[in-house]
């Protein structure tokens, strides 16, 4: 299949301008002939359906949350970048164009990822005007601060909450539109399944999770904004509810998947500690502006530590090696997410991790304490302040900045941060893939769009800190609401959908057909431990590191796994008339088998290393990542036809017209 | 320590289990005290399927304590014991071998159980929606520069702005009164330049329809606060009284009424 990404003509610069100025538009009482369905009600999904409601479209949003502001952008931490430049630091539009396509080394789409930098600006001032506490000075402006893979200060933020403050202005906005009668709102409903009507997504199978009654919901468009598949992984910092199924299952209807091994391990999460781990918490991005990343230079001082006979104090400062600033020079501890988190891999494999399951290093914030408690005590008019007294003033300092991830860490380990260095190791994160979309953000399926995390838009093959914010309320407060009238203004005429057409029905009896099927197993084995199982394979055979035979054999142990499932599952309860959480996992893991076998077989395509995809025949003399331009430069979206065919692969070459491929270098 | 055993003592509700709702008491060993509460849940959960009993439901997510959507009282506290932190923050540290735990779902006429541990907490959803928000569209807003905030009225607009919506404050209160939710709401808009303007509005509205929804008055007993996650301040719930009272004695309903805007 031929993908045409719609691109607009003309300047880079100029695109999104005159493109949005000459866009069909949909006039105001046509709006209101018009149902549009938002599936999830994170960044993108609150955004987009709010924006969509005031222009006056009917919305139907869902979410399978018992509540719309429960979605996982409310968990991210660090920030929000925007070109604003308010620093007076040379930042610009272009500049973060710039970064974002590096950082994602050169395999996102040049004009998607330049929308975005305009975007960036109005979405701060779209938050503040909302109500949304950002960071401010004395002088009443907004605060920045610095974030990995950039050199200015363009991240925006509200304490360590930024996403929740973010995501409950847009909840706030959501619900405005909610009680205008504009959105009617669907708590506790998963979709499980997209239907098409002449080749087009009209509507929805959503299966109520109170009840477990599939409902049929037509619109004359459906938007996806259901995150990303980290969760594969068993193990990820995601959410646990976090879940591929409604991009699946619109895969499954034909919907392309675009570049899926690209995933995001994020380098400074805390720690595995046991077998009945559920999920990995994140420590923020932002804490590598002020904590230094180390392993001691000795194995014999490593093993020391991780069989309890010496801990981080006892290490001298010239048997310490902090990696990334020897690595990295340029950079330092700010190199981005995949380079560091390579890094980590790289000194635990050689013996040096110093955690009793040899997978961590250290994350010091000792000489930043002694630091901000030198500068403090001079603003204090202390002269030759005791050790002690700086050290209490720095650390007053640092909690001042990072005070809610530090009692979060000591919460979940037992340990006090600011006196003993944190342990941190990495781990998935987020999901540069997911459903292939063009300029407009919708799907090769007509009608079908896909928002947020769950597209593979904008990040490339890696993302760089406080940018999923940016992408998930770029696409829908400022993308979503324009493109999706391109579609529309043919449908003005288009009665309303008859969700008791025989598309809907066959629809729905697929959909009870697989519950059905799930519920009839009967075996022996829980959902969860499925899931772990499907999780170790990714993790070790399609993670931090992959080669050709690891992923020849994770792709046949994936296919093992999924034919045991289908026997040997025991699903208890019953399909309706109750609410069942051990249903709703056995849909969802049911699906990361099949999205889990699709990204091993791209990982294996892919035959380069680039961002988070590092594949170990293709790397430098120096171990960093060795891209292939000449073959590569293209998005793999894939065809997935079931379990007996191989996927298809189609491509999206990528066309740089403005930047120059050089190799990516933060050293 | 890593083997601990425990009984629990444990709400269970519908399905198998009565209508009305019973203790069921089960008994669990190697119990590490790096599990979270919830994780020694799963594990327990894990037991019971493997037996071919039904799990114990009980709502979680995020688990690093910020979602809001974990909801149990732990021997008698919503959260469980700890200050400031949510039951998926709660670790089995804080735990004795041999101890009983007490767990029951938040009990409150505004939060029906659904089933075990699951509440159903739309009456703040429905609240918001009366009146939670700043009204405006998006594309409207001005550069985000062009009003400044002071540093101390942003600091108090963000520790209101905390609250996760768990309802942790309604299960706390002898009268089930959601008075530091509303006001917590009303004090972070009410705080900052952008929600000041309709601020009287919005505090009648959401008073209005947090009584509709059958929540009971508050009578100072500032539990609500103790047992609050996010460590949110009854100072709130005097705010939301002036900005009530005032509003009641200024604010003309008629305004919203005639032709509007044009």
């Amino acid at each position: 299949m031929a993908l045409n990404g719609k691109v607009p003509a003309g300047n880079l610069t100029e695109k999104w301008t005159k493109y949005r100025a000459s866009m069909p538009l949909v006039a105001p009482n046509n709006k209101r002939r018009l149902d549009i369905i938002v599936v999830g009600s994170g960044l993108a999904g609150a955004a987009a359906a709010a924006s969509l409601g005031e222009l006056g479209y009917n919305v139907k949003c869902f979410t399978f949350h018992d509540s719309p502001r429960r979605a996982h952008s409310i968990a991210a931490q660090g920030g929000i970048n925007a070109a604003k430049n308010y620093r007076n630091d040379g930042d610009s539009t272009y500049r973060l164009f710039y970064d974002t396509i590096k950082g994602g080394d050169y395999r996102a789409r040049e004009a998607n990822v330049y929308r975005l930098a305009e975007v960036s600006a109005s979405i701060i001032d779209q938050a503040v005007a909302q109500g949304v506490p950002f960071a401010r000075e004395y002088g009443g402006l907004l605060d920045n601060r610095s974030f990995g893979g950039v050199q200015v200060s363009r991240t925006f933020y509200a304490r360590g909450q930024t996403g929740q403050q973010l995501l409950i202005g847009a909840y706030q906005s959501l619900s405005r539109q909610i009680s205008l009668g504009s959105v009617e709102m669907y708590n506790r409903h998963e979709m499980l399944d997209v239907v098409l009507v002449d080749g087009k997504a009209r509507g929805i199978i959503a299966r109520n999770l109170l009840t477990g009654e599939l409902e049929r919901h037509a619109a004359h468009a459906v938007v996806l904004a259901t995150g990303g598949y980290g969760n594969v992984f068993y193990l990820s910092t995601n959410a646990m509810m976090c879940n591929v199924t409604a991009a699946w299952r619109s895969v499954r209807r034909g919907a392309l998947m675009a570049n899926p091994c690209f995933t995001q391990i994020h380098p400074t999460c805390i720690p595995v500690s046991g077998d009945y781990q559920s999920k990995l918490t994140l420590m923020s991005e932002s804490l590598r502006n002020d904590g230094r990343v180390w392993v001691p230079k000795k194995q014999e001082d490593a093993a020391a530590i991780r069989s309890g006979h010496k801990n981080a104090l006892d290490i001298p400062e010239e048997d310490r090696d902090y990696f990334l600033e020897r690595r990295y020079p340029a950079f330092g501890n700010l190199v981005p997410r995949d380079v560091a988190s390579r890094a980590a891999k790289i000194a635990c494999d050689e013996g040096l991790g110093v955690a009793p399951t040899g997978l961590a290093v250290y994350l010091d914030f000792s000489a930043a304490i002694e630091r901000y408690g030198r500068s403090k005590a001079g603003v204090m008019g202390l002269h030759n302040p005791e050790h002690k007294k700086v050290i209490e003033l720095g650390q007053n300092v640092v909690e001042e900045k990072y005070g809610n991830l530090f009692a979060m860490y000591e919460k979940i380990t037992g340990e006090n941060p600011y006196v003993m260095p944190m342990k941190i190791y990495p781990a998935v994160h987020y999901t540069m893939g997911g459903l292939w979309v063009d300029y407009n953000l919708e799907t090769n399926i007509p009608g079908l769009f896909a928002a947020g995390e769950c597209n593979f838009s904008d990040h490339g093959a890696n993302r760089l800190g406080a940018s999923a914010l940016m992408q998930g309320l770029a696409d829908g407060y400022f993308v979503l609401p324009y493109t999706i009238g391109n579609f529309l203004s043919n449908d003005i005429r288009t009665p309303k959908f008859d969700p008791n057409s025989a598309e809907f029905l066959q629809a729905e009896a697929d959909v009870k057909g697989r519950i059905d099927q799930l519920m009839g197993v009967q075996g022996k084995q829980s959902v969860e431990s499925f899931h772990r199982r499907l999780g170790k394979i990714m993790w070790e055979k399609c993670g931090m590191a992959r080669n050709a035979e690891g992923l020849t054999a994770a792709r046949r142990q994936i296919q093992e796994l999924r034919e045991e499932f289908y026997k040997d599952v025991f699903v208890p309860g019953s399909a309706t008339g109750d609410y069942n959480p051990e249903l709703e996992k056995a849909l969802r893991v049911a699906d990361f088998f099949e999205m889990g076998e699709l990204m091993v077989v791209d990982a294996l395509n892919r035959e380069e290393s680039c961002g988070g995809h590092f594949r170990e025949e293709h790397q430098t003399e120096e171990g960093e990542a060795l891209r292939d331009d000449a073959n590569f430069a293209y998005v793999a979206a894939w065809a997935y036809n079931g379990w007996d065919t191989d996927p298809v692969l189609n491509k999206e070459e990528l066309v740089f017209e403005n930047v120059e491929l050089k190799s990516r270098s933060y050293k | 320590m890593e083997n601990m055993h425990l009984k629990l003592k444990i709400w269970r509700q519908g399905g198998k289990f009565s209508k009305k709702g019973e203790f069921v008491t089960y008994e669990l060993d190697n119990v590490s005290e790096h599990m979270s509460f919830l994780e020694m849940l799963d594990v327990l959960n894990e037991k019971l399927i493997t037996q071919r009993e039904e799990p114990v439901a009980f709502e979680h997510d995020c688990r690093e304590g910020i979602c809001g959507t974990c909801s149990m009282v732990i021997n008698g506290h919503p959260h469980g014991p700890n200050a400031g932190t949510t039951t998926c923050q709660l670790h089995m540290r804080f735990f004795r071998d041999g101890d009983t735990i007490t767990v029951e779902p938040f009990r409150a006429k505004s939060f029906p159980v659904v089933k075990d541990l699951v509440v159903e907490r739309a009456a703040f959803d429905r609240i918001i929606q009366a009146g939670g928000f700043v009204s405006i569209n998006t594309g409207q807003a001005q550069d985000a520069n062009a009003i400044p905030v002071s540093k101390e009225s942003a600091t108090v607009a963000f520790d209101a702005a905390a609250c996760i919506g768990c309802g942790a404050c309604v299960a706390a209160c002898p009268n089930a009164s959601a008075m530091l939710f509303v006001s917590a709401k009303v004090s972070h808009l009410a705080m900052l330049p952008q929600g000041k303007v309709e601020a009287k509005r919005r505090a009648l509205a959401m008073v209005k329809q947090m009584d509709l929804e059958g929540f009971g008055n508050c009578s100072n007993v500032t539990a609500c606060e103790a047992e609050c996650p996010k460590e949110i301040s009854v100072e709130n719930i005097a705010r939301l009284n002036r900005e009530y009272i005032s509003a009641a004695f200024v604010y003309d309903e008629k305004e919203e009424k005639g032709g509007g805007a044009g």
